[in-house]
């Protein structure tokens, strides 16, 4: 019988995969490329849709995954921050949600599942990636019509229901609300995520979740500090709750150290590789990143680290390497009585 | 060894911030405004969708010290679901609203589910209970957790809502296990209301419903430690209705016990929460046995609470004045004193106290200060609004100035100690000092006064430099007396240069003093776009006088300064950025497509009235009382930031009582000024034949010689069919043949320094900004009768006009009289035409500084337009192209141009 996450989460820091996009621009992938036989006649373009890599290049993802998967990483993310049928309209694939879910969920299981089978003592971890939506629930998007909403809430539930479903039946072992930067969005995916494990009767999933703080504030994009976001989510009773993406993990300390003392469940963080340069890559290397993170885990504030954008499975490896020396952070005491 | 942290099981909530209730939370008002049951004002903007007002009204309950905002959306004559819907969208717009939780209270959970699609933060919902049924029941609580709502259950069950004690208990106990272990919710967010009833209505079963509740609580507390106690707090003195005075007494009585029994949380008037030890005695005492249904067999107390109502009644707002304080300590006596502004006995106090304590200065430092710290708080908490603080200042002042010989004689003494034994003095770091000036060129200075007392209270030493103030002597100034801050104050568009000269300066001098921007056309926009950038150590935009204490504080104390010009950096970097960015995005004409786009108006059909006299025709005594009927009252409210329309304000719900104050107090000023001929308001006004020769140019001919006044036009894209305006439009052009004319006025209100040194000399700030407020009424008023007569007599373009006051506030009349400087025309430099034409400074009164502020300070100046067609509007920013050739048509150098027009150009 496999280690369940909670149970590994006890007994060392957990490692989380890099980043997704940064490696599948290195396969240097054309139109064809996506597209493959199967959309060959397509009325869109479809480049840049990496999660649709899953249905028409699995082995390119399977491959990235078991990068990762060799590096360290104990929690592989499915390939699906995009697939929802509201952000999969950019490109006319709505109707493809559910299929590319079920894709991704597999494409991870398969790798992670390899790797569990080689090393029973590690095992690895499929969490289903659920990103934040091209629309927002909090902001309008019409300067001059501060009232007005793109998308209701409802449509934001049923869509993450859609990607739940699909992610839920594609085996993956928990499920991962990131890169919030609309609290309201993330309201939504746990209100759909409890709604259909409720209805349907299958037994709940943890669930891990991600925000965003946008800039130097120390705030989300909708506004919220850091304190106040948690608050807003803790009702999921998460597994794990943390930041991810935008800040690099310079800037992202303090807050890391903030949450840490707030979460009363595990806390987690995969910082950006440093910020972007002008030309909008990512340059800080993978000692450096792993550094900062050495001394996070050295004051007790992690249970799970990894990697977002412009990370490598080089990052990964050095963070692996420099955090495998420390305890994990201890759960909170909850007390029972003011 | 790192230590594992512990979590304590407190109500958490959120908005953009957290709100945690701890034990030592001790009471969390929750704002009930926004409700459109219980606010008729509200239901009222709600109901005529004027949705902008409402969130002012939820603005108000955060700035008077709401914790949660209750939003009710319940009548019958409303969309619901819409309404929530709606309203809860804006406020997540407005971050100093949407910065606390909401309660989203409503007896429909369609509503309820409604609101909670729209809320980021963490909500209470008001509320569910068992009265349909268990099912039902936990469903809605359901539905509540999967948004992570702490839930409101009301005292309600299939059989109907609990009165008694045992029922309350009943009821709560069962709806705690079924949501604890049903459900699945956590205890501390699991919030009862066992209801308040009213009481003292006369039916002998409902003398124990207050009871019940204390009693209620005290028991649900006891049983259900984490659980929360909520309820209506208004209900309760329900019969009392229209008699504040013995309500509010009530509030705070049931509020005090309730509270010791363990409730929370309430529903409440912020604003108007009395204190219960000032409740007077005989009150508190019959308030006590109604509540605690004491005496009260065959409805004794509640007779004898009824009869004291009606006596209170019917002295209406005379409240019989409560000498009894007078028994307490010094110490007492001079925080009530403080507290309640009163003047009468602080003179005597303060000597007590000087020979009670060792030192003079520990009079100042000890009973004064402490009074003023509570003045302070309840400032802070918006328990006491300006005019109440600037009162307590005034105490404050007298105090200090019996002191002051005292100390001055001790520090000589001690000077000429440590001069014998060859010491040196090391004392005299006093309190941290904020120097203020209104800077040069403009001669207002109100706000910056009100500033100075609020600071003042908070123990802050003012240097007031006055008006008209160079950089060069503010910057010296502080360096001289080793200032803190640098505040800066201004009313006029030129002020808001001379304020980033003076960053520029202090930057060039290397000066590291914060530095505070306030008045009214400062904006945190123009600090941040204009200001900041030229100044690093510290530029604050102060919106203002009660936010000058937050601001002041944080840049003094060591810890939170660096964090605060941080956040404050930030704020300002990115209005800088949104500004550049939006800047792109309005589209303008080229300037002769905007003249060509002028205001059409159909001359051949029109024939201008011809004025009675052309020239002019002064006014050098007009009669005050005659102006006084004229005053619009409602921004004298707001220069004692105290916001809302008049009179409606007199009878606000929060601020009403205070407003209704002031208003007397000014009302009894006012008569003074009159009777006793304090003021003399002094007027202009001149009628000249007027024809536009050029696209943006009207000339006048005076006498024989002519003069050209030269327009600026409106240059940004309109809607198809809107006109690019300019004042000039209004003016019939030469082609046409027709005489028009033009009109100006200046009137001035003269006087006052006389009455200002008097009152600053008896320490009176209350009555000396009263004055200052009045006067700039006076001018308004004045302009408002000139133009009347002017209308009806002396141009004579009405025949006959019945506008109230109300509607020539309004400007419901024909005709304008915009002011150069003022959006239509936004270039001061045209004043010297104006009163050129007038007869200058003689005919006036009014001279003009280099700024082209007008002194007296309490001064108006325009133009008379009577086309009537011709309207007020805002020239907005002009390109380049238009500047070019208003700068030709003015004859000036393009530096001084560019100077002058700043505010509109890009």
């Amino acid at each position: 019988m496999k280690k369940t996450i909670q149970e590994c989460l006890k007994e060392r820091i957990l490692i989380i995969d890099g980043a997704m996009g940064t490696m599948i621009q290195q396969h240097k992938l054309e139109e064809a490329d996506f597209r493959n036989e199967r959309f060959k006649d397509y009325h869109k373009d479809v480049k840049g849709n990496n999660d649709l890599l899953s249905i028409t290049q699995p082995a390119i993802i399977i491959g990235i995954h078991k990068e990762y998967l060799e590096a360290g990483a104990d929690i592989l993310e499915t390939n699906t921050f995009s697939s929802t049928s509201i952000a999969q309209a950019d490109y006319d694939m709505q109707s493809l949600a559910y299929e590319l879910n079920l894709a991704s969920a597999k494409c991870a299981r398969i790798a992670a599942d390899a790797y569990t089978a080689m090393n029973p003592d590690k095992p690895r971890f499929v969490a289903g990636a659920i990103g934040p939506l091209n629309k927002t629930l909090s902001l309008s998007p019409d300067v001059n019509n501060p009232g007005f909403r793109a998308v209701t809430f409802d449509e934001v539930a049923d869509a993450y229901t859609e990607q739940i479903t699909a992610l839920v039946e594609g085996g993956v072992d928990v499920l991962l609300i990131e890169t919030i930067f609309d609290t309201l969005n993330a309201k939504a995916a746990i209100y759909a995520a409890k709604k259909y494990f409720r209805s349907t009767g299958i037994p709940e999933l943890p669930i891990m979740i991600s925000g965003t703080i946008t800039d130097a504030s120390g705030r989300t994009l909708s506004g919220q500090t850091l304190e106040a976001f948690y608050v807003s989510i803790m009702h999921a009773k998460p597994l794990s709750v943390g930041l991810n993406c935008a800040l690099g993990a310079q800037e992202m300390r303090p807050h890391i150290e903030e949450l840490s003392a707030i979460a009363s469940c595990a806390t987690s963080a995969y910082p950006n590789a440093g910020l972007p340069n002008a030309f909008g890559e990512y340059d800080e290397q993978p000692h450096e990143t792993a550094h900062i993170i050495e001394e996070w885990a050295a004051n007790g504030w992690l249970n799970i680290v990894g990697g977002c954008c412009g990370t490598t499975p080089a990052h990964i490896k050095h963070i692996a390497d420099e955090v495998a020396k420390f305890q994990p952070r201890l759960l909170p005491i909850l007390e029972e009585a003011l | 060894m790192i230590e594992q942290t512990h979590i304590k099981p407190f109500l958490r909530l959120s908005g953009l911030e957290p709100l945690i209730v701890r034990p030592e939370t001790n009471f969390v008002n929750v704002g009930e405004r926004t409700n459109v049951t219980g606010s008729k004002k509200f239901a009222r903007l709600i109901r005529a969708g004027q949705y902008e007002e409402a969130l002012s009204v939820a603005r108000q309950q955060v700035e008077n010290g709401a914790q949660v905002l209750d939003v009710n959306m319940d009548d019958a004559m409303l969309e619901g679901v819409e309404a929530m819907t709606t309203f809860l969208n804006l406020v997540q717009a407005e971050p100093d609203i949407a910065r606390i939780p909401i309660m989203i209270d409503s007896s429909k959970f369609t509503i309820i589910e409604a609101g909670l699609k729209c809320v980021q933060g963490r909500c209470i919902v008001n509320s569910i209970s068992m009265k349909e049924g268990e099912e039902k029941f936990i469903e809605q609580a359901f539905i509540c957790k999967s948004y992570g709502a702490a839930i409101i259950v009301m005292a309600f069950d299939e059989v109907g809502q609990a009165d008694t004690k045992a029922r309350k208990i009943e009821i709560c106990s069962r709806a705690y296990k079924i949501l604890t272990e049903q459900v699945g919710y956590d205890p501390q967010d699991i919030i009862f209301d066992p209801n308040i009833f009213a009481i003292a209505t006369g039916i002998e079963e409902h003398n124990n419903y207050a009871v019940d509740f204390i009693e209620a609580t005290r028991e649900i507390k006891r049983l259900m430690p984490l659980a929360k106690i909520s309820g209506g707090v208004s209900n309760m003195s329900f019969s009392f209705r229209g008699n504040d005075h013995v309500r509010e007494a009530m509030h705070a009585v049931f509020l005090y016990y309730t509270i010791q029994a363990g409730m929370d949380m309430g529903i409440v008037n912020a604003g108007q929460l009395v204190v219960y030890d000032e409740i007077e005695p005989t009150l508190k005492q019959l308030c006590e046995d109604v509540i605690l249904n004491r005496n009260n067999d065959n409805n004794e107390s509640t007779e004898k609470l009824i009869q004291f109502a009606e006596t209170v009644k019917a002295k209406g707002k005379e409240t019989v004045k409560d000498e009894r304080w007078r028994d307490d300590t010094v110490e007492k006596r001079m925080s009530h004193a403080l507290v309640n502004g009163i003047t009468d006995y602080i003179d005597v106090d303060t000597e007590e106290a000087r020979q009670k304590y060792p030192k003079p200065l520990d009079v100042i430092e000890g009973p004064l200060m402490d009074g003023m710290n509570i003045v302070g708080d309840l400032f802070g908490a918006g328990k006491m609004f300006l005019p109440q603080v600037v009162k307590s200042a005034r105490v404050m002042k007298k105090a200090v100035a019996v002191l002051t010989p005292f100390i001055e004689a001790e520090k000589e003494e001690k000077r000429l100690a440590h001069l014998a034994a060859g010491t040196v003095n090391e004392e005299g770091a006093g309190a941290a000092k904020i120097l203020l000036a209104t800077v040069k060129g403009d001669v207002h200075d109100i706000g910056k006064n009100i500033v100075g007392v609020v600071l003042g209270c908070n123990g802050y030493d003012i240097i007031d430099l006055g008006v008209m103030v160079s950089a060069d002597k503010i910057l010296s100034e502080a360096k001289k007396h080793n200032v803190d801050i640098i505040g800066l104050s201004g009313l006029i568009t030129p002020s808001l240069d001379e304020m980033v000269h003076i960053g520029k300066e202090m930057t060039r001098l290397k000066m590291d003093l914060p530095l505070l921007i306030g008045g009214a056309t400062t904006s945190r926009m123009h600090t941040a776009v204009k200001i900041a950038p030229e100044y690093g150590n510290g530029v604050v935009h102060v919106l203002d006088a009660s936010r000058s204490v937050t601001v002041a504080g944080s840049l003094l104390n060591k810890e939170t300064k660096p964090e605060f010009l941080k956040t404050i950096h930030t704020e300002y970097a990115k209005l800088k950025a949104d500004f550049a960015n939006k800047k792109s995005a309005k589209q303008y004409l080229t300037f002769p497509d905007a003249q060509k786009n002028s205001f059409a108006i159909d001359w051949a059909n029109f024939t201008p009235v011809k004025p009675t006299f052309t020239g002019t025709k002064l006014f050098d005594n007009y009669p005050l009382v005659e102006i006084a009927e004229y005053i619009d009252w409602q921004p004298f409210f707001i220069a004692w930031e105290l916001h809302g329309k008049f009179p409606a304000i007199l009878t606000d719900e929060v601020v009403g009582k205070e407003a209704t104050k002031l208003y007397n107090d000014a009302k009894k000023l006012l008569k003074q000024i009159i009777d006793e001929k304090w003021l003399v308001a002094q007027g202009a006004v001149g009628f000249w034949p007027a024809t536009k020769t050029a696209p943006d140019t009207v000339t006048l001919t005076n006498k024989e010689s002519t003069i050209n006044l030269e327009f600026l036009r409106q240059q940004i894209k309109k809607a198809p069919g809107q006109p690019n305006l300019s004042l000039a439009d209004f003016i019939a052009p030469s082609t046409v043949n027709q005489q028009d004319y033009l009109g100006a006025f200046s009137v001035t209100i003269k006087g006052i320094e006389p009455h200002i040194k008097r009152f600053d000399d008896a320490l009176d700030d209350y009555n000396k900004i009263t004055l200052q407020a009045l006067a700039d009424r006076f001018a308004e008023a004045f302009a408002e009768v000139l133009h009347k007569k002017t209308r009806l007599e002396y141009w004579g373009y009405m025949q006959e006009e019945h506008l109230t006051n109300e509607q020539l506030i309004k400007e419901e009349y024909l005709g304008i009289r915009p002011a150069p400087g003022y959006p239509a025309c936004p270039d001061h430099t045209e004043k010297y035409k104006l009163f050129e034409l007038l007869g200058g400074e003689e005919a006036t009164g009014i001279f003009l500084t280099e700024s082209l502020a007008m002194y007296p300070a309490s001064s108006v100046c325009g133009w008379f337009f009577a086309h009537p067609d011709s309207k007020y509007f805002g020239v907005g920013k002009i390109e380049k192209d238009q500047l070019d050739n208003y700068t030709e048509r003015k004859q000036m150098s393009m530096d001084e141009m560019t100077r002058w027009l700043r505010p509109i150009l890009e």
